[in-house]
């Protein structure tokens, strides 16, 4: 044991070793396998980029509104009969499940999301409270809806939920490029790119970007701030409910009742490095995030680097871009 | 609302490309999900262990009833200290059951000795173990005790049994350190962790006929040490690759693909089932056949519950031996439980109680006379021989090999130490 304290206590030489090779032996494995991850980042990330954008706000509960939807995911497919074997269903059955437990964990976020919004932020609006109160309480509301988990569920994860068997489809480079990644990765684009639209096109998503650019003005023009901002909660609770599928499917014993915690940091980050407020940037910083740790974990060798390298990243584009890569502003965004 | 069906279109788009894929794969292998679990023994060219099903216990062990003619004061007591509640309770609950068994065959055994017993709850907290630590040594009915359960509160608390020279056995704490912080009250009544990590590599390799170990562990000091002596353990030709992981984390796909590309036909992970029960789902998704191994932090029914059909690969190694194939054991112990078998530290829990009950019967009534007699024991218990090092390590060390089979921990049997 002695001997342990002292190799652990002296600085050895070689305590960190590029190890290129091995990067680009695995680059096209880590660029997929952080997207799939990345993608689910970026679809929690959507939550913080639009409230920040709306009421310049950092919901830290936004963690817990996602971990909410993860545990509506494992109470659905539990009770369709999802376990830790994979199902044998025929595929409209497993569809039908997936689409039955992806909507609940909407409506169970966008529940929490609105809640924590009544209950943590509204009062503190109505009082005009200064904003390091918001902080606060935002914290607050996270660790309370953790420890109402924790007591309920205990210290212990949800048992597996395993959705179906990844099956290989095609091949990029070498590597294969199974039917989970291909679910997660498209599907989350492709919500993505609907809020995006939603955002620009449709007349709620004009209030968003009315109430984001000046919310004194745009009340005064007609539009109904309070709703404008329980809709905007409601909208980052439902794509953080389908990123809870996403993460379930991935992980399938990842339900805890403080797994959203780290999870959440690291999709804030991604919505701070592609520009904060800014939905697409929110997609490319969910990518690159998930990208740059897994190249790291290669180059470094092992994942206890993971987070050191994308912090070190996120931290050089901000000394260069200090809005984030895309820039900051939903109100800006061009109809 | 119009947001949310605007929102709710993309999820079905998102659920369809589900089916897309799962359609594109169901010609290939669509039959083949339950074989993915891996079966060990088979198509991996690794070798299967077979169940233990019973286990001989020495024909001599010391037996709590002793020779029923002990006498001693009315007050004469032993304390149970460690977790009655919080989110560890299982393991305390496990150990005070045994003591509790001892007592009462001891009890109604000898008429003219009856021996109390009183408990203190940690909660298996070091923050919250100094109060109930301090009420037991200020108790001075109390000759001995059995505990702490676990490393952490009895590393807080020792210096206080030091200091009031009351005697007491841990049936479960593993962590090294704890035997050389010169307590002389201190006595460690299993393997600690230094035992385990040999043993997990003998698993491996000759138990297993494993050619390529691949070692992973996790960002604690019991998982770091116990990779440090594993591959110390292991032949330099048969370690082919080792990774770093946090506490917490739970997308494994970096390290999956290292031990992919290792072509590695064992696993070994240092750490506990949190992280453990994860990454062996997401190895055997991945298409790893081989053998999953992990220690006593993560053999629990637990790892089980949350790896799903993938811990049918996963090996485990443990200081401790399974009581519920120690048949008398079993069926006394559901006495005292309400029906429960016994659990993961039981029999070290009845064979502590029963050392120091045999010294009451002896007339070490006092605390400095109970931890002499500790200190110069040297007889058979149920799980092993006990006698004591000058620091208080255990000399003979078993550690058991244990697997999964239909969903449960079983055992398979003891791993032989050279």
């Amino acid at each position: 044991m002695h001997g342990l304290v002292t190799s652990l206590a002296t600085v050895d030489s070689s305590w960190i070793q590029f190890d290129w090779s091995n990067l680009f032996q695995n680059f096209w494995p880590a660029t997929f396998d952080g997207m799939t991850f990345g993608a689910i980042y970026a679809l929690v990330a959507l939550g913080y980029t639009l409230v920040y954008g709306v009421l310049n706000l950092i919901n830290f509960a936004h963690s817990e509104v996602f971990i909410s939807g993860a545990y509506a995911v494992v109470f659905t497919l539990s009770a369709l009969g999802f376990g830790p074997n994979p199902p044998h269903l025929s595929l409209i059955a497993i569809i039908g499940d997936l689409l039955l437990a992806c909507i609940a964990a909407m409506i169970v976020s966008a529940i929490v999301a609105l809640i924590v919004e009544r209950v943590a932020y509204k009062p503190l609006r109505d009082r005009g409270a200064p904003r390091l109160a918001y902080l606060i309480s935002a914290i607050g509301a996270s660790f309370a809806i953790q420890y109402i988990f924790f007591n309920w569920r205990s210290s212990n994860a949800e048992p597996a939920v395993i959705m179906f068997n990844p099956k290989p489809i095609f091949d990029v480079f070498g590597t294969i490029i199974d039917s989970q990644q291909l679910t997660i990765v498209i599907a989350a684009i492709v919500m993505m790119v609907a809020t995006d639209q939603f955002i620009r096109r449709t007349r709620l998503g004009r209030g968003i970007r009315a109430v984001a650019q000046d919310p004194d003005t745009a009340t005064l023009m007609g539009v109904n701030k309070e709703r404008i901002i329980m809709s905007t909660f409601v909208i980052g609770g439902i794509l953080a409910g389908a990123g809870a599928l996403f993460y379930v499917m991935k992980v399938p014993s990842g339900v805890i009742y403080n797994g959203g915690f780290i999870l959440g940091i690291k999709a804030f980050t991604a919505a701070v490095l592609g520009g904060i407020g800014n939905i697409r940037g929110a997609l490319l910083g969910g990518l690159l995030l998930g990208m740059i740790g897994n190249y790291g974990q290669y180059l470094l060798g092992d994942a206890q680097w993971t987070d050191v390298v994308s912090f070190i990243v996120l931290v050089l584009v901000l000394m260069v871009r200090p809005e984030g890569i895309l820039g900051s502003n939903l109100a800006k965004v061009r109809a | 609302m119009r947001a949310t069906k605007l929102i709710v279109i993309p999820a079905i788009a998102a659920v369809m490309t589900v089916a897309g894929c799962a359609n594109s794969s169901s010609g290939g292998g669509g039959g083949s999900a339950s074989g993915t679990g891996g079966s060990s023994g088979g198509s991996n060219g690794l070798k299967s262990l077979p169940e233990q099903t019973k286990i001989d216990v020495p024909a001599d062990a010391v037996k709590p009833a002793g020779d029923g003619k002990a006498v001693c004061a009315p007050t004469t007591t032993l304390a149970y200290v460690g977790a009655e509640t919080g989110a560890n309770a299982q393991l305390g609950i496990n150990i005070y059951n045994g003591v509790q068994l001892a007592i009462d065959e001891h009890n109604k055994a000898n008429p003219k000795c009856q021996v109390q017993f009183k408990k203190f709850d940690t909660e298996g907290d070091p923050s919250k173990a100094t109060g109930p630590v301090t009420q037991a040594v200020n108790d001075k009915t109390i000759v001995g005790v059995v505990g702490l359960p676990f490393s952490g509160e009895s590393k807080s608390t020792g210096k206080i049994f030091q200091q009031a020279g009351l005697p007491h056995i841990t049936p479960s704490a593993t962590n090294p350190s704890l035997t050389q912080n010169g307590w002389t009250t201190f006595f460690r009544g299993l393997g600690n962790d230094n035992v385990q990590g040999p043993a997990a590599a003998k698993l491996a390799t000759t138990m297993l006929g494993g050619k390529k170990v691949f070692v992973v562990q996790d960002d604690s000091d019991y998982g770091i040490g116990l990779a440090k002596t594993t591959q110390a353990a292991l032949p330099k030709a048969d370690l082919v690759g080792t990774d770093k992981v946090t506490t917490g984390q739970k997308d494994f796909s970096a390290t999956v693909q290292k031990v992919m590309n290792s072509k590695a036909d064992v696993v070994f992970y240092s750490g506990y089932y949190a992280e453990g029960a994860p990454f062996d789902q997401q190895l055997v998704q991945k298409g790893f056949k081989g053998d999953f191994i992990g220690p006593d932090g993560v053999k629990d029914p637990q790892f089980i519950k949350q790896a799903g059909d993938a811990s049918k690969n996963a090996y485990f190694t443990c200081p401790c031996i399974p009581g519920d194939l120690i048949p008398s054991f079993a069926d006394a112990y559901k006495k005292v439980s309400g029906g429960t078998a016994p659990g993961t530290y039981s029999v070290e829990g009845y064979d502590a109680a029963t050392i120091m009950l045999t010294g009451i019967d002896k007339g070490k009534t006092t605390r400095s006379a109970m931890e002499q007699f500790i200190r110069t024991y040297d007889a058979d218990g149920l799980s092993k021989k006990y006698k004591w090092t000058s620091t208080g390590e255990l000399e003979s060390l078993p550690v058991y090999a244990y697997k999964v089979s239909n969903g449960n921990i079983v055992s398979a049997g003891v791993i032989p130490s050279s």
